[in-house]
């Protein structure tokens, strides 16, 4: 028993640092824009495919990861060009409605270019190491360690530098960002680029474990959505606290049930948040 | 008090009307503020003050009638175009980065304008040279501060645009005696710098005390404008417009 524990703390772990990668980006794009983009889950896949071309074409993984970042950044500025400027200032509907009808988009782009069939990317690191009475892959423990080192980035962009203290500054109050002359259109742009190249990134890192097919975004997307919610919405740290507990949860959850019934767990979770607390778990009370 | 050139005007408004939604806010604002003037705006609640001071920094656009900075039209400006311009801005309720440190909060003021680190550096000491309690406070988060201080951190924050124009609006709404002579003294720093000020004030006295002139609003349009040494004795018309 008590290796079970251990194995399904180290899975918990490892799948709840990539689903915060996965929410970070999402809840810095709700955070500043309040936009609720519901094609997050589709440049996770989009990120992923991009990674299986690159890959195929130069054969090093690190390259593929760095080149779907780069891409999939580059769609998101401009996707948020072209379909979310037009909508600033518009009712918070407008914007679901048109991240929904992105995802449609994107997901049967890849499905037409792509086909149904599920891709591989081949992990780049094939060593195992013995856990009790299993081979754990190392591959794991780097995916966790990767999204961590991605998000500490992350966070030391948004500590120190100057497109950080000015994402913070208008995540609290856009008007008066305008006014001491932050360019707010552009940095929407850019914070819409920085959370689309981090979802690209988890769909590449997450690939060797699931396989890539257009569809993989919807679950990544909705456990995402649930941590969001749970951690507070647009609160970083909560997101990342609320991704490892909520995974951990899950993992233990599997110890004495299916992992297909150990989600509703955090359909749980979700639930007494917003019963209880519907601010978000992970976030002062406010005042 | 010299009279100023009349031909060296900073800021000029021309006839603005505003909406919110279907009200009508402002009915054909008019004044110009020149070169670094002190000039007051005076009204009753709800007359059109603040909203004139959004039609100039762009964060409310006129339907009619222009908004001219140095003679160029500005109307349709994003307010960070206008903020980079020169125009300063300190809102009612201070609006402070609430979560961001006092440091943070100059920041944001400094950064991105091609502004060299030397430079910047002297601003920031300009700044915690005036205000103190700021320097104590620079590793504090904005909305830590006591009211007047979070006052003395917006126009600190106004001041690192390194503007011509300050508009402040009700610097001294809602804070102790001590604080309100200290704005006063603000105000004349500013003077010194010959940064230009549009005062928007409930506090009569310290209005015609400090500035040079002052504009009367009344339901959306300016009523009267006079030298603010012709106003100190005017009880009446004080009395007509502000019912003081």
């Amino acid at each position: 028993m008590l290796e079970q524990i251990v194995i399904q703390t180290i899975n918990g772990i490892v799948v709840g640092m990539i689903l915060a990668l996965v929410a970070s980006g999402l809840t810095l794009i709700f955070g500043i824009m309040d936009v609720v983009n519901f094609a997050h889950g589709e440049l996770f896949m989009l990120g992923a495919y991009v990674g299986v071309i690159t890959l195929t074409a130069t054969g090093s993984f690190w390259i593929a990861l760095i080149v779907a970042t780069l891409v999939i950044a580059a769609l998101g500025a401009v996707i948020h060009v072209t379909t979310l400027r037009p909508l600033l200032g518009r009712d918070p509907l407008n914007t679901i409605l048109a991240t929904f009808g992105l995802s449609l988009v994107l997901q049967n782009y890849a499905l037409w270019q792509f086909g149904p069939v599920a891709r591989k990317i081949q992990e780049p690191v094939t060593g195992q190491f013995a856990l009790f009475y299993l081979d754990y892959p190392w591959y794991r423990v780097l995916i966790a360690l990767l999204s961590a080192a991605i998000i500490g980035a992350l966070w030391l962009f948004l500590k120190f530098s100057t497109y950080g203290v000015w994402i913070r500054a208008t995540t609290q109050d856009r008007v008066m960002a305008q006014a001491m002359g932050i360019p707010v259109p552009r940095l929407l742009t850019l914070v819409f680029a920085i959370g689309a190249g981090m979802a690209a990134a988890s769909g590449v890192l997450f690939g060797p474990l699931v396989g890539v097919n257009h569809a993989m975004g919807l679950d990544w997307v909705l456990k995402a959505f649930i941590v969001v919610v749970i951690g507070g919405m647009g609160n970083l740290g909560g997101s990342i606290a609320a991704s490892i507990f909520i995974s951990l949860t899950e993992s233990y959850a599997s110890l004495w049930v299916s992992p297909s019934q150990a989600i509703i767990v955090s359909f749980i979770v979700l639930i007494l948040t917003l019963l209880i607390r519907p601010t978000g778990l992970f976030v002062p009370t406010p005042k | 008090m010299s009279a100023p050139d009349h031909n060296d005007v900073l800021v000029r408004v021309e006839d603005i009307h505003t909406f919110y939604g279907k009200s009508h806010i402002l009915h054909g604002v008019s004044l110009e503020v020149r070169r670094g003037e002190i000039v007051g705006l005076l009204g009753r609640n709800g007359v059109g003050k603040s909203t004139t001071l959004k039609a100039i920094m762009g964060l409310v656009h006129p339907s009619r009638g222009a908004v001219l900075l140095e003679g160029q039209s500005i109307a349709h400006l994003p307010a960070h175009r206008l903020a980079r311009l020169g125009i300063g801005y300190v809102p009612e309720d201070r609006r402070i980065f609430r979560l961001l440190t006092v440091s943070e909060n100059l920041r944001t003021g400094l950064d991105g304008r091609g502004v060299s680190e030397a430079r910047k550096k002297e601003l920031l000491d300009m700044a915690f040279e005036y205000f103190p309690v700021l320097a104590e406070r620079r590793g504090q988060a904005g909305g830590t501060l006591s009211g007047g201080e979070q006052q003395m951190l917006a126009i600190a924050r106004a001041m690192m645009l390194e503007p011509k124009i300050i508009l402040l609006d009700e610097p001294t709404e809602g804070l102790m005696p001590r604080m309100v002579s200290q704005i006063r003294n603000i105000i004349d720093l500013l003077r010194g710098q010959g940064v230009a000020v549009l005062l928007v004030e409930q506090n009569v006295p310290l209005t015609l005390d400090a500035s040079e002139r002052v504009y009367f609003m009344e339901k959306g349009q300016v009523r009267h404008h006079a030298a603010a040494s012709a106003l100190h004795a005017d009880h009446e018309l004080i009395h007509r417009y502000l019912g003081v």
